[in-house]
């Protein structure tokens, strides 16, 4: 029995070897772009007018696939609060006081952190980044800021509040494009602006802001529940 | 040809790290290991010119993953001491 599991294992090892090896050796890379990348490198930039060429793809041209995504990171926040909210209004106990040096140094740099996050999204369509990445830096200075000051109780209304508001403006953006410009989220709504400047692209920047305060604020929400579920179990006689 | 030695030294770093954070008894330093692959990575993607996609990778992989991470082993570990 063991022979034949093992033999067969050996099998499966060499017929994936075998294929890999097929697929290295007959693999050349191509010169060009293929031609739907073509279209984007040459026309993205006139038809949308945003520098970055990454956010024009991410934001307009597979705009729907952006939507998707934010809303499968707000039904994994949904769902991580729903499995670890137990009971409402329970106190935290003010666990013991951080060092000077870390409250210190978090009273100077959490601030500008989230200021890098916000300068990210609102930049997304002149330099790299965008509203995911701007996002994630606002969610790392919470993490600093939940870790830096223990007792303090936060509340989950204004991240739910932030969240809830940026995702039914960027639906309601994108449906404007259906009624005002070409189709759904197209970006034409906006004026486009001059090519480089920070008031350009359209809607872009509006959309990748809003995209960036709600990713934001759902990473945020996600590692409040996981302080908060912590706190819960320090208490005494729980 | 220094970018090529350096991605060549940098991906060797982060399969070893990849082993220590496989490999560790303690798992804090595990979780730093996975944290540092991806710090590494988002240098790699930099060379490769997606910076993009690095900054992604820096924020996400190397500052929420370990974060989430140490917050739920510190969770883990009230529980076993509890028990």
């Amino acid at each position: 029995m063991k022979i034949a599991r093992t033999s067969f294992l050996i099998v499966v090892v060499l017929a994936l070897a075998w294929m890999f090896f097929q697929l290295f050796m007959h693999y050349d890379s191509r010169e060009g772009l293929n031609p739907v990348a073509r279209y984007y490198a040459e026309q993205g930039p006139d038809e949308t007018g945003a520098a970055n060429l990454v956010t024009s793809v991410v934001v307009t041209y597979r705009g729907l696939d952006t939507l998707g995504e934010v809303t499968i990171l707000f039904l994994t926040a949904a769902i991580i609060g729903i499995l670890l909210r137990t009971e409402r209004g329970s106190r935290l106990k003010p666990v013991r006081e951080n060092s000077e040096f870390l409250t210190t140094a978090s009273r100077i740099l959490i601030p500008v952190i989230a200021l890098f996050g916000v300068y990210i999204f609102l930049n997304g369509h002149l330099t790299p980044g965008g509203g995911f990445q701007g996002g994630a830096v606002l969610a790392s200075s919470f993490i600093l800021l939940l870790m830096a000051f223990t007792g303090r109780r936060m509340g989950h209304r204004i991240l739910d509040f932030t969240e809830s508001i940026s995702g039914f403006s960027f639906v309601l953006i994108a449906l404007l494009g259906v009624v005002l410009a070409a189709g759904f989220l197209d970006n034409s709504i906006l004026p486009p602006g001059r090519f480089g400047t920070l008031f350009s692209a359209g809607a872009i920047p509006l959309i990748y802001s809003l995209i960036g305060l709600k990713v934001g604020a759902e990473l945020s929400n996600i590692i409040l529940e996981l302080n908060q579920i912590q706190g819960r179990d320090d208490e005494p006689g729980s | 040809m220094i970018p090529i030695l350096l991605i060549i030294i940098l991906a060797i770093i982060m399969v070893v790290m990849a082993l220590v954070a496989i490999h560790h008894k303690n798992l804090q330093v595990a979780v730093v290991a996975s944290g540092i692959i991806s710090l590494f990575a988002s240098v790699i993607y930099v060379f490769l010119a997606a910076p993009d996609v690095a900054i992604t990778e820096a924020s996400i992989g190397s500052a929420l993953t370990v974060g989430i991470f140490f917050y739920v082993l510190n969770k883990i570990r009230h529980e076993d001491s509890a028990n």
